[in-house]
């Protein structure tokens, strides 16, 4: 089969040609950094979403609600962690931020299991229904956010290994957001991993393909179905965190906020893509960073200006899945 | 006469028929029957929402396609008519009708314009990219509006000056009746409830005609539609057209009624929410339903929170039920409801009462 690699030159072609647009190089690596970091992040929130819809043609407008409650609770645990957040110790710090961020989840990977049983499930096959359901899903959930946290923001500082930024000569590189993409490519080779080299990516990748053949072959998709959704639900909780982290409050409406971005992403992908999605999140990530240094009353609508280009280009997204 | 006035859609229950008339005439009566600002302000509240559920429902009801722009059309109406009587004020010529003429017709053509826009780009493809898509663009209008601050005013919105007629310092006359002053408060109120009803009237006319048909044919097999001869995406998208006028229209009234226009009362999602929660509630597919469902939600919004509250004072001691029945938590208890609905009655209150008869 012939490796369709077009899309993942752009990013490098992105990247290359916002040089002589920004003009100093320092401003310039600070940006791509930034970029990179904020569509890895958002590629972790996304990545869940576009693998749900490619294997059950299940669309999740509730996906945001597992953004939330994962900055929720991470910012729980690292605020009860208060003394080990704020010590100047690299070890302390992460001794509060892995155990917040893996609470953040599994509490997210719970309730994703929960909410595929309870909303998803009797709504298999219908569109309008899905939609509607799940859009329902959200509200419920971000009321019951505010029962639990409270209707304020939380604010958050990051802890004290994570402030500030790398100096090298004049050009500055926050901590943060190396950690950022550092974990975003974790997370996306982890993935790749998993779903080109084992026996149960090999099932899901047939399963996006032709769910029904895999299916008569013997194999149960619904089960491999709920464990990508409660996966991908995890990875939402994990993304809602670092996101919460980043922007150092927690608002009931954060998912809101974000799952627009991450819509916008498997929609450039291509529905269904996880490659599709790491591509879309990068480009993603770096236009909005290099739009809103150049021209910020222009950065808003960016987003929606890459997606109709990309849409002209390829309709169906960067990588569209067959038969869809 | 009410035959082809309600273009042969009647309500075909008794408790439906019921519940309309008393919606009609309710809000007919309401500013000498219910004195006061406040419920003169919900009764307008209501006439405004009953028409954008009632255009919503013409896409989601109908066509079957989700939008999560149509606030932003509702948005383009409200500022259409606040930014032109900001600009030219009310002191020229016509008295300020002038700028209420220009500020409808351009949000008219915007609104078509970006509907179009919009339709022809993702209708072509899944209806389900028509969702996110609209989700994405109407994310975008939102903020959008809220940058261009020396245009919109920004967070704060615009605050304008209605024409003199419709302002309440402008008085009929003197006396009062049952209870009501007649001043130009109450003109306005009047202009508001019958443009309304034409609207409403109107969109029975639309869904009942042949194009309604054909809508409700792509709703069921769009498939199969297409294969009869009708090309789906050109119905879709001038039916996402017309509901986008109507809801400008909504808008414009809003504007008109509340003499003021923000990102918040006008744009944001949670507006959006608050109309599918209607139509979902009241019965999808039916205009009836949205108006069913509007009254009770703009009800809900102004008089669920003081119930809500008893409950809360009930429940004082114990920490987390007595959260749960905050009087700002009713929106959770309304999402409750519509989960539900969609499940067990998905069309609806109407549905339920058609059905019964």
């Amino acid at each position: 089969m012939k490796r369709d690699l077009l899309p993942w030159l752009l990013v490098p072609l992105v990247i290359v040609a916002a040089l002589p647009l920004v003009g100093s190089a320092a401003s310039w690596v600070t940006l791509t950094v930034a970029g990179l970091a904020m569509g890895l992040m958002v590629f972790i929130m996304a990545s869940g979403l576009t693998l749900t819809f490619g294997l059950m043609d299940v669309l999740n407008f509730g996906h945001g609600a597992f953004i939330a409650v994962g900055a929720f609770v991470a910012a729980s645990v690292m605020l009860a962690m208060g003394s080990w957040m704020s010590a100047d110790s690299l070890a302390l710090n992460l001794a509060a931020i892995v155990p917040a961020i893996l609470a953040a989840m599994v509490v997210s990977g719970v309730l994703g299991f929960a909410f595929e049983r309870v909303i998803v499930r009797p709504v298999y096959g219908q569109h309008l229904k899905q939609i509607l359901v799940t859009t329902g899903g959200l509200i419920v959930a971000e009321q019951l956010i505010k029962v639990v946290w409270g209707p304020e923001q939380i604010t958050l500082t990051r802890p004290e290994a994570l402030r500030g930024a790398f100096l090298l000569g004049d050009i500055a590189i926050e901590k943060y957001r190396v950690l950022a993409v550092v974990v975003g490519l974790v997370v996306f080779a982890a993935l790749a991993l998993t779903l080109n080299r084992t026996r149960i990516g090999l099932l899901i990748r047939a399963g996006v393909e032709n769910g029904e053949m895999v299916e008569s072959l013997g194999y149960r998709i619904r089960r491999l179905f709920v464990g990508v959704f409660v996966v991908g639900s995890a990875l939402a909780g994990l993304g809602g965190a670092m996101w919460g982290l980043y922007q150092e409050t927690v608002t009931a409406g954060i998912g809101g906020q974000v799952i627009v971005l991450v819509f916008i992403v498997i929609i450039i992908g291509g529905l269904g893509s996880v490659g599709g999605c790491f591509v879309g999140a990068l480009l993603v990530g770096l236009t909005q960073n290099y739009i809103g240094f150049l021209e910020p009353k222009v950065a808003l609508g960016s987003n929606i200006l890459l997606m109709a280009l990309v849409l002209m280009w390829r309709p169906q997204g960067l990588y569209p899945v067959a038969r869809r | 006469m009410l035959r082809s006035l309600l273009s042969d859609d009647l309500p075909r229950s008794r408790w439906l028929s019921l519940a309309l008339l008393a919606i009609v005439i309710g809000l007919a009566v309401a500013p000498f029957a219910f004195p006061g600002a406040k419920s003169l302000n919900v009764a307008a509240k209501i006439c405004v929402f009953i028409v954008l559920a009632a255009s919503f429902d013409l896409l989601l009801g109908y066509t079957g396609i989700v939008s999560f722009a149509h606030t932003m059309f509702f948005g383009i109406g409200a500022y259409g008519i606040a930014i032109a009587l900001t600009r030219m004020g009310v002191k020229g010529p016509g008295g300020g009708w002038e700028a209420i003429a220009i500020g409808v017709a351009a949000a008219l053509v915007v609104a078509v314009a970006l509907a179009a826009l919009i339709g022809l780009f993702s209708l072509r493809v899944r209806t389900i990219f028509f969702a996110m898509i609209t989700l994405a663009v109407a994310s975008a209008f939102a903020i959008l509006a809220s940058q261009l601050s020396d245009l919109t005013g920004g967070e704060d919105g615009l605050n304008y000056r209605l024409p003199a007629v419709l302002r309440p310092s402008f008085s009929l006359s003197d006396g009062t009746l049952f209870g009501a002053s007649l001043n130009g408060r109450l003109l306005d109120y009047y202009l508001v409830y019958a443009v309304s009803l034409v609207l409403v009237l109107g969109l029975l006319r639309i869904v009942n005609s042949p194009f309604g048909s054909v809508l409700m044919a792509i709703r069921e097999n769009p498939f199969r539609a297409e294969a009869i001869g009708y090309r789906t995406v050109v119905y879709r998208t001038l039916a996402s057209c017309i509901a986008a006028a109507v809801a400008a229209l909504a808008g414009a009234l809003l504007a008109l009624w509340s003499s003021q226009a923000s990102p918040d009362t006008t744009l944001s999602f949670d507006i959006m929410v608050d109309i599918l929660l209607m139509v979902v509630i009241g019965g999808m597919g039916t205009i009836y339903g949205a108006a069913l469902g509007a009254v009770l939600l703009v009800f809900a919004q102004n008089y669920l929170q003081d119930l809500l509250a008893v409950l809360n004072k009930a429940m004082a001691g114990v920490p987390v039920l007595a959260n749960l029945f905050h009087p700002d938590r009713w929106l959770l208890w309304l999402g409750v409801a519509f989960i539900l609905c969609v499940y067990f009655f998905p069309t609806g209150i109407v549905g339920r009462l058609r059905q019964k008869r």
